[in-house]
């Protein structure tokens, strides 16, 4: 395989160098002296649009090229702290400044209980403007359909998760994006919008298009605006929560077809991207080749993001950029399939062994945490690496072991990188999370409920403040006034409460506080409900199934045991810097509860004819008996004669006779 | 008679006192028969509490008191019991006075329609006499404040009970001739829960009766009369919404309040017709059949105003009993009030029907009520349709109740014109039918 694609390679350096050529000279007269800001306008993006699609193969072979430079000359001092711009160091000067940079990096996580986590995390970085009047056409490693989606909407931040299963955060640690089960989408607007619904009915249609997912069943039942919760993730300067949009669909499915459109926005993911014009150039490489679906979904938990965001570029944050984070978590049951043997592969996990590096990719890494695993006692991997990284994450210090696939030597002589780790020993000792949240639904009957929310703070000394929030919807009827927060046995008056009431299949209840957890306790949350009898076609298909409450959101500030990086624009490994650190005693955390599953009563729904009929009958009584009394008068009755009279009186009159 | 009655109320304020105590209070309030969402006592906490947070109870789907509740409650909540038991002794007394009265007027009636002649020479056992009447409003405010029905009300801290005393306390001033306090109330009432506008026909009757108005639509006077009436009404319905609004400063309270009650969303099951036929109505007839159910209960106001408009009271008695079966949302607390009444209508007896089988179906469905509803919500071993079917009976029971009533006070009416024993052409004894 990759001595086919040297092949090619070949080949396609002498296209490359004719390319290159032919580029600058096209491109000379208008960029020369172009950096920064002004390339932000990209000015052949908007004049050349007939000239682009030919030049565009053009420009992907430059990428590639430079990335061959890049092998060709391996750094390995460097090669874990490889700068974003490293490849533009390495580019001859005719050749303009990449605008765009895609890094790929998979994580991978031995579980004390066993479990694998697998997190891939892949980066677009494109120093575009979306909102300028001018429109975007000219898309290279950005996908097309997002960045339409950013312009048409004027989209500030966009993050949007799908996910099968719950993070069982006391048995996992906490995992480095977290997601609620189902499917969840939180919008920042730009201030610009004025009909802010409006756009997000339509976005969500749009993404529910683009990922083949049930978004469109968004609706203003089950959106709500944070006022505290969701914070804008990237740079910005509106925090006006009328421009966030927060909504999750707990019951959504999340399988293959998610995965496919999915994978599809990355540049390396399918066949069929980008480079559908060179046949002989396929590329599917990188760590795209593990996304197998038949894989992923044969696992405890699988939760796929995508995330866009403005971020900095520099540390004086002169000069923006979009970032697309696409994110794929998986734990996989190794334990079971395994027939309790402890040992995992690349393989084993994903049926596929890495091969190449994404050529598009300025970086591709594989790191393993072994900071658990110090001097091997507790599991061994093959094939060893030297190389070792440090990363602070989660409030945790944590060592891994990179595997650099940009570098040949990886793959060593094989040509194909099968990682394998084989476990040694059962026991460990899991650093438990600090912050970890519970939710359960109380009480019996389908009259009413009690919602109870756990919230635990295993810090020894230090409390924190915890957000709270909860979006119920709106036939669950919150009464406000049976909160309760007890911690330690004692009220714990929140300090700060936002509470929105619902209005009947308009909007769901928002409820948002601001507690203070103590050192080592469990604070509990209560609030009762009522259930509400719906419309029979209100209900979902299958009523007695229940219907699903989203999981609560607790987002809060936990102090860390190290010192966190808050310098946002360093060269970091992707996973530990999704979240920004703004002082470094504590770093943020977001715990999602289990979702809620609540009966409600349930008409029968074979009966409406005859609901409408009988009902109509017991109204029609009313009306008839008074009709009856009050049209009607008294009188004598006149005497009827029986049938048998009357006939024997005809024959009477027959035969002469008197009647009787 | 101020003693007995003073009993009563003290036993009854006892009872109350002593289910306030106890742990049925809890399990009181939650019953759908006793509490809907316009009374629940939960509610209206729940209203406070966001006051409280800064959030108008307006802007939720939970509250739909109107604002001078909450305003009361606002002052009271620490006193919630008292102001219920307090409601209920206000409406009893109240009934009492304005039978009293009424009986008195009644009896003065008849007394020169006996001196005028005017009855049939059979029908002296149909006259009725100051020793069996003596007793009526006793038994008026007994059959108020020791109805279980209102007990369960007033324990579960429905706010029906206040609409009851204001009502009650409309009755009262109308019987009393008193045309500004009467106006007053009845806005009130309205202004609590619109349906209490139809009794602005029988009060008009009765005002006009008392002031020797004719009714008759080419007098002047009568037009006079109405136009003063509508005005005190309309002008006090204006102040009390503006007062409203001025209260909480927003109109929200309109929608919140009188579109719940006339477009019914909350579907949570009650004694009532309209949950489960709105549950289960197909969508693109729901407008229809939503103006065809609220015109049902408006609708009887005038056939029933031109066939009773000699008999005022009993008009109030049929507009009350109407609509408590058919409202929206339509609790134990309406039906007490138009069951207290029945006393006053002892007579009409051995006219009645039906009867002995429509207060069986009445009890057996009341103790059934709280079994199916455990059957369905709680055992699960039951559905929604057992429950609805209760609510059928119920309402027909009440139906033929009313009309049984209705029927016999015609006939009485009859037998007073024509004579109790009718005879026909040729001497034998006749029945009377309804043609």
């Amino acid at each position: 395989m990759a001595a086919y694609r040297y092949g090619y390679s070949a080949v396609l350096f002498i296209l490359c160098g004719l390319s290159v050529f032919l580029v600058t000279n096209g491109q000379e007269t208008i960029l020369t002296g172009d950096d920064g800001a002004a390339a932000v306008d990209s000015p052949q993006t908007v004049t050349e649009t007939a000239e682009q699609t030919a030049e565009q193969p053009a420009v992907e072979e430059r990428q590639w090229e430079v990335t061959e430079v890049e092998e060709a000359s391996p750094d390995e001092a460097a090669a874990d702290k490889q700068d974003a711009s490293a490849p533009e160091t390495l580019v001859p000067p005719s050749v303009p400044r990449p605008k765009d940079d895609f890094q790929e990096e998979l994580v991978i996580r031995p579980l004390h209980s066993g479990d694998i986590y697998a997190s891939f995390q892949f980066r677009t970085l494109w120093e575009t403007d979306f909102m300028r009047g001018n429109k975007v056409s000219h898309y290279r490693l950005f996908p097309k359909s997002l960045g339409q989606v950013i312009s048409k909407f004027s989209v500030r931040e966009l993050h949007i998760s799908f996910t099968q299963g719950y993070w069982r955060t006391m048995q996992w640690g906490q995992p480095f994006l977290p997601a609620p089960p189902g499917a969840e989408l939180w919008v920042w607007f730009q201030d610009s919008v004025t009909d802010v619904d409006g756009t997000w009915k339509e976005l969500t249609n749009v993404l529910s298009g683009i990922f083949c997912a049930s978004l469109n069943f968004i609706d203003s039942t089950n959106t709500v605006q944070p006022s505290a919760s969701f914070k804008p993730l990237g740079i910005s300067n509106v925090t006006d929560h009328r421009f966030l949009r927060y909504a999750t669909l707990p019951r959504e499915i999340v399988c293959t077809e998610n995965l496919t459109p999915w994978k599809k926005l990355l540049p390396c993911g399918t066949k069929s991207l980008q480079l559908t014009e060179l046949p002989l150039f396929s590329l599917q490489a990188g760590l795209a080749v593990l996304l197998k679906s038949e894989k992923l979904f044969h696992s405890s938990f699988h939760s796929q993001a995508v995330h866009i965001r403005p971020v900095c570029e520099d540390w004086q944050c002169k000069t923006t950029s979009w970032e697309l984070r696409q994110t794929l978590s998986v734990v996989f049951d190794l334990h079971t399939s395994g027939q309790g043997k402890r040992e995992w592969s690349l393989f084993k996990m994903f049926s596929r062994t890495l091969t190449d590096a994404c050529p598009l990719a300025s970086s591709s890494k594989v790191y393993i945490d072994i900071t658990d695993n110090p001097e091997g006692e507790q599991f061994e991997l093959i094939p060893a690496t030297p190389l070792l990284s440090q990363a602070v994450v989660l409030g945790d210090r944590r060592t891994f072991s990179v595997y650099d696939l940009t570098q040949q030597i990886t793959f060593g002589a094989v040509r194909s990188l099968n990682l394998l780790i084989r476990w040694k020993s059962t026991e460990g000792d899991m650093l438990r999370p600090l912050l970890h949240g519970e939710r359960y639904v109380a009480g019996y009957g389908l009259q009413t409920g009690e919602i109870h929310t756990l919230m635990y703070n295993n810090h020894p000394y230090r409390s924190f403040p915890v957000l709270l929030l909860d979006s119920v919807p709106w036939y669950l009827r919150l009464y406000i006034h049976t909160l309760t927060v007890t911690s330690k046995a004692k009220d714990n008056k929140p300090s700060y409460i936002h509470y929105q009431p619902s209005k009947d299949r308009v909007r769901p209840h928002l409820l948002e506080m601001l507690v203070q957890l103590p050192p080592n306790s469990v604070t509990e949350v209560t609030v009762q409900f009522e259930r509400a009898l719906l419309k029979w076609t209100e209900y979902t298909p299958d009523p007695n199934h229940g219907f699903y409450v989203g999981s609560s959101v607790l987002s809060s500030l936990v102090p860390s045991i190290v010192a966190m990086d808050t310098n946002s624009t360093q060269e970091r490994p992707l996973f530990s810097s999704f979240f920004p650190c703004k002082e470094e005693s504590s770093y943020f955390v977001r715990v999602y509860t289990e979702p809620l599953l609540v009966n409600l009563p349930t008409p029968d729904f074979s009966m409406p004819y005859n609901v409408i009929c009988l009902t109509c009958t017991v109204v029609a009584v009313g009306y008839g008996s008074l009709y009856n009394l009050l049209t009607r008068s008294f009188q004598i009755e006149e005497p009827s004669l029986g049938l048998a009279k009357r006939i024997a009186n005809i024959i009477r009159k027959m035969r002469g006779v008197p009647p009787l | 008679m101020a003693a007995p009655l003073t009993l009563l109320l003290l036993v009854a304020v006892t009872i109350r006192a002593a289910l306030f105590r106890s742990s049925l209070s809890e399990l009181i309030a939650e019953r759908v028969e006793v509490v809907s969402p316009l009374t629940a006592w939960k509610r209206v906490i729940e209203g406070l509490a966001l006051l409280d947070l800064g959030v108008s109870p307006y802007s939720g789907d939970v509250f739909h008191e109107t604002p001078l509740i909450i305003y009361l409650f606002h002052f009271v909540v620490d006193y919630a019991e008292i102001t219920f038991m307090l409601a209920d002794v206000i409406t009893a007394v109240a009934l009492y006075l304005a039978v009293k009265d009424y009986n008195k007027q009644v009896f003065r009636k008849q007394k020169f329609a006996l001196e005028a002649d005017r009855y049939p020479l059979d029908c002296l056992e149909l006259i009725r006499s100051p020793k069996e009447m003596y007793y009526i409003p006793l038994k008026v405010a007994m059959f108020y404040l020791l109805n279980p029905f209102t007990i369960l009300s007033c324990v579960a801290k429905s706010t029906c009970g206040l609409n009851n005393a204001v009502i009650a306390l409309f009755i009262l001033s109308t019987i009393k001739g008193n045309v500004l306090l009467s106006a007053i109330f009845l806005s009130l009432a309205t202004y609590q829960s619109i349906y209490p506008l139809t009794l602005c026909a029988p009060a008009l009757l009765y005002l006009m009766q008392r002031q020797y108005i004719p009714v008759n639509f080419r007098r002047a006077s009568f037009w006079w009369f109405i136009v003063q009436y509508a005005f005190m009404y309309l002008g006090s319905l204006f102040v009390i919404i503006c007062l409203s609004f001025f209260l909480l400063g927003s109109w929200d309270y309109l929608p919140s309040v009188y579109g719940f009650i006339l477009s019914v969303p909350d579907l949570t099951p009650n004694i009532g017709l309209f949950w489960y036929f709105f549950a289960e109505m197909f969508e693109h007839f729901r407008l229809f059949f939503l103006c065809v159910f609220q015109i049902n209960v408006f609708f009887y106001t005038i056939p029933l105003s031109i066939k009773l408009k000699e008999h005022p009271v009993f008009l109030i008695f049929m507009q009350l009993a109407v609509i408590s079966i058919f409202k929206s949302y339509p609790t134990v607390g309406d039906i007490a009030l138009y069951l207290a009444f029945l006393p006053v209508w002892s007579h009409l007896h051995r006219f009645l029907r039906n009867i002995f089988l429509v207060s069986c179906v009445l009890l057996a469905c009341s103790a059934l009520f709280p079994v199916l509803w455990h059957l369905w919500i709680y055992a699960g071993s039951a559905n929604s349709n057992f429950y609805y079917a209760i609510t059928l009976l119920f309402n027909v029971a009440q139906i033929l109740l009313v009309s049984d009533y209705f029927y016999a006070f015609l006939r009485r009416e009859h037998h007073l014109t024509y004579g109790l024993y009718l005879k026909r052409k040729d001497g034998s004894e006749a029945t009377l039918v309804l043609k």
